[in-house]
């Protein structure tokens, strides 16, 4: 999946988690994430994010996940949904990734 | 035989008794007929603490009756800053967001001990960070009565903000413009501080009653601008929540009380302050009248919930140790049937009879529930202070029912948990918790078990609870600390019940 504009997806309610994610010009993944369970979920969160978008096939993007404390399968869907939006594609098979 | 006044000093030395030397020579107050009544009367801040002998590295404690809205910890410690004190150890009965200021005076060496029921804020994360050399002292609003009372805190001058005031020092907190209802700490604070100040900005005719701090207790008056904002008292404490998820927990923890065995005819009650203690009352309220179940008294804490209950009828009478919002000072100041009570009588361990002795059903809040029903209201899921002690472990150590509400998990913190990051309420004490995912009762209490199993609530086990928290938020990660302790829990019996280290960088 090619990134090919901006795709944003998700809120800052707590609970909820918010995916920005932008074309980037070179082949990896450029991650940032803003926790508030940092401590204790952090290096989770970001397997989380990177898992689902290899399953998306997204191998270039700039990724800015500002989490509030979602659940696994929440950040799984926000980055789903914000790859898709990000790349254009019409075909959607949401929740097909996991 | 006539008098003579050489015979009874002889009889005075020969005994050791103290002879007459003047009606004036032990009482120079009453001397100055045109002094005597106003002596009291101070014109500043700064007159007052120079007339108290506050020395560096002496004891000031404060009462926390306007929460959220307090203005007087700040005035007078700015004050004594500026009038070059340093080292003071500063007991109020807890602090609160509205006191992040503090963190200037910790750092200047103005304030160099800590005891307090609460601690949060920026205040919270800068002690739990290390910037203290002392440990804070947490302390339950019972224990600190005892703490008093053993000496360990011992009060040089106590700084009590009150909403009215006569200049002999006849003081209430229920009556005036700036009302915060109950005095129930400060009582304490009067009663056993060396000097005993009283601030306010109200100062009425001679003689104000009620009084609740007395004239025979107040060495000093003051008219300050602002002694707080009484709006300010309800914030983040006791409003009626819309979130449905604090109102099924409400729905459920109702239940369960209905079904505890202790809900009938004259039972007692005490509902904390938050989203879902309220809610809980407001639905409690509801069986008690659909049922005709009417309540002996009601301790707290007092919200407008509980108000609501008193004029209904439902409630017989109401022991107030801290108004929660305006429906309770209003309540306090007009209703017979509404008391204040001190926190001696409130919840202290070693008075000689605490309304929680007699307490039947208590609700009250968590930040985390471990399989051991150990409960911590201190310190947050990173393990940064963010809370407070409170009356927690006062009044589920002697209720005859304990029920601790939380939901699961807050965003992704699991609430029930292998081992809290800190005890403040030892599991022993807690009969049965409440959750959004089912209800855990406390295997030592079989016949409870029974009964909610008998009612057909979701009873499940602590055990179970903990995994299914695990299940839907994935494993935490261990909050890392270093080894200095940042505070002490202090049990209500004074000892030691647990302490906090500083968190990691």
């Amino acid at each position: 999946m090619k990134i090919k504009k901006r795709g944003i997806a998700g809120t800052l309610e707590s609970s909820d988690v918010m995916v920005v994610i932008n074309p980037h010009d070179s082949q990896e993944i450029k991650l940032i994430v803003q926790s508030k369970v940092e401590k204790q979920f952090g290096s989770s969160i970001r397997k989380t994010v990177k898992d689902t978008l290899e399953k998306c096939g997204v191998v270039s993007a700039v990724v800015d996940v500002r989490d509030q404390g979602a659940l696994d399968c929440v950040i799984k869907a926000r980055v789903e949904a914000a790859a898709y939006r990000a790349s254009d594609e019409k075909n959607v098979k949401f929740g097909d990734l996991s | 035989m006539a008098y003579n006044k050489k015979a009874a000093e002889d009889y005075a030395a020969k005994n050791n008794i103290p002879a007459f030397k003047g009606v004036f020579a032990n009482s120079p107050q009453l001397e100055d007929i045109a002094t005597k009544q106003k002596r009291k009367l101070k014109s500043s801040l700064e007159d007052v603490i120079k007339s108290s002998g506050l020395k560096n590295g002496g004891t000031i404690s404060f009462h926390h009756a306007f929460r959220e809205g307090d203005k007087v910890v700040l005035q007078v410690v700015k004050k004594l800053a500026e009038m070059g004190f340093k080292d003071l150890t500063i007991a109020p009965s807890s602090l609160l967001n509205c006191h992040d200021g503090l963190l200037e005076f910790i750092k200047s060496g103005v304030i160099a001990k800590i005891f307090t029921s609460g601690l949060r804020g920026e205040l919270g994360d800068a002690i739990s960070k290390g910037i203290m050399n002392t440990p804070v002292q947490i302390h339950s609003h019972g224990g600190r009565v005892h703490l008093i009372q053993t000496g360990e805190i011992s009060i040089d001058v106590a700084f009590l903000g009150v909403s009215s005031s006569d200049e002999f020092g006849n003081a209430n907190g229920s009556h005036g413009e700036l009302s915060c209802g109950s005095l129930g700490y400060a009582k304490v604070d009067a009663a056993y501080a060396r000097y005993v100040v009283v601030l306010t900005q109200d100062i009425v005719d001679f003689p104000n009653y009620p009084a609740s701090l007395s004239q025979d207790q107040v060495d000093a008056v003051v008219q300050v601008d602002e002694v707080g904002d009484p709006s300010l008292i309800s914030v983040g404490a006791a409003r009626l929540t819309k979130n449905p998820r604090d109102l099924l927990l409400a729905r459920i923890a109702a239940s369960v009380i209905e079904n505890s065995g202790y809900f009938k005819s004259g039972f007692s009650l005490q509902t904390g302050s938050g989203g879902a203690a309220t809610a809980t009352t407001i639905f409690l309220g509801e069986k008690m009248v659909e049922k005709n179940i009417k309540a002996s008294f009601a301790l707290g804490g007092v919200t407008g919930s509980i108000v609501d209950l008193l004029k209904k009828g439902m409630i017989e009478a109401i022991a107030d140790v801290q108004s929660f919002d305006v429906d309770a000072a209003q309540s306090l100041r007009d209703n017979p049937a509404h008391t204040e009570i001190s926190a001696n009588e409130y919840a202290n361990p070693s008075s000689k009879g605490a309304y929680v002795d007699r307490i039947d059903t208590v609700l009250l809040s968590a930040l985390e529930v471990d399989t051991d029903f150990n409960v911590n209201v201190l310190t947050g899921s990173d393990g940064v202070l963010r809370g407070a002690s409170g009356g927690h472990c006062d009044v589920a150590a002697a209720a005859n029912l304990t029920v601790i509400v939380t939901p699961l998990l807050r965003a992704r913190m699991p609430c029930i948990v292998e081992c809290v990051n800190t005890v403040v309420t030892p599991g022993k004490t807690v009969d049965v918790v409440v959750t959004d995912h089912g209800i855990a009762v406390n295997p030592n209490n079989v016949d409870l078990k029974k009964r909610l199993v008998d009612a057909r609530l979701p009873v499940t086990t602590i055990e179970e609870l903990q995994k299914k928290a695990i299940l839907l938020a994935g494993k935490p990660d261990p909050i890392q600390y270093t080894d200095k302790v940042v505070a002490v829990v202090r049990y209500r019996d004074g000892s030691v019940m647990d302490i906090v280290r500083q968190v990691a960088s």
